[in-house]
């Protein structure tokens, strides 16, 4: 999400102004604060969905660590610019 | 000897967080991987489970100040906006990087990942700690849970790497400088 959200701002205009929480930091304020309650949302609702389950642990594993592994790789610039 | 106000928060966010939680990373890492280890012998004691869950939760917060005091202390010093026709940016570290060709790749490739990957240091971490802290000795029967807890910690060491190796670039190529002088001790 955090590199979603940033390549969202690099592109619109309208959206980096949206993302200016505290205006000295400016767009990575609001980037980085939504990106965590994007994730701290996520959290909750599968601790609420999967508590008392028995999840499939190798799928969830490699889809976080697809999700990772596309994070690292989404926030570094020359692949971030060629969206 | 002298030091400004902003370079000492620099040297807090990059030596006193940064650094320090890099260090404490490859603790991190040899003790998920040997303590919940299928085929340890020996059994964990209580004792050692709660140390490694403070360590954890630590490291959490090391993670959390390095990134906070990096986003809302040092940053805007970074990126605040040169005059009209300012001719020495030394005050303006983002704008005197962009000046030039040979270092405008610190701040467009540098800087620009920094900001973004360095988030991942602690929620990645976060994480870890909270499997730990929630499973404790037991992870040792949870193999596939104790990898995805050593892969995010390793991630989490790996994002805080590259944050911290650009940091310490940034800071030789346009330092934050400025505020007031603090004194810190006369020379010989």
């Amino acid at each position: 999400m955090l590199a979603f959200f940033s390549i969202a701002a690099d592109k619109s205009a309208f959206l980096k102004s949206l993302f200016v929480i505290y205006k000295p930091t400016g767009p990575l304020s609001g980037v980085t604060t939504s990106s965590i309650l994007v994730w701290l949302i996520a959290w909750g609702i599968l601790e609420w969905r999967w508590r008392n389950r028995t999840v499939a642990q190798a799928r969830i594993n490699a889809v976080a660590l697809v999700l990772l592994g596309l994070s690292l790789l989404l926030t570094f610039p020359p692949v971030a610019e060629l969206f | 000897m002298e030091i400004t106000e902003r370079s000492l928060w620099t040297l807090i966010h990059g030596m006193g967080f940064g650094a320090l939680y890099l260090l404490a990373c490859s603790g991190a890492l040899v003790e998920l991987y040997r303590r919940y280890s299928p085929g340890a012998a020996n059994p964990i004691a209580p004792g050692d489970d709660n140390f490694l869950k403070v360590y954890l939760v630590a490291m959490s917060v090391l993670a959390w100040l390095t990134v906070l005091t990096g986003a809302y202390i040092i940053y805007p010093w970074y990126r605040a906006a040169a005059p009209a026709g300012a001719v020495n940016l030394a005050a303006f570290p983002q704008r005197l990087l962009l000046s030039n060709s040979a270092t405008c790749g610190w701040h467009s490739i540098g800087m620009e990942w920094k900001e973004h990957i360095a988030w991942l240091v602690p929620i990645s971490i976060t994480m870890a700690a909270a499997v730990v802290i929630r499973y404790g000795r037991d992870l040792r029967n949870h193999p596939q849970l104790r990898a995805a807890v050593l892969c995010f910690t390793l991630v989490s060491f790996l994002a805080a790497g590259i944050a911290g190796f650009f940091g310490a670039m940034l800071v030789k190529k346009a330092p934050v400088e400025g505020g007031r002088t603090i004194h810190l001790m006369d020379g010989e």
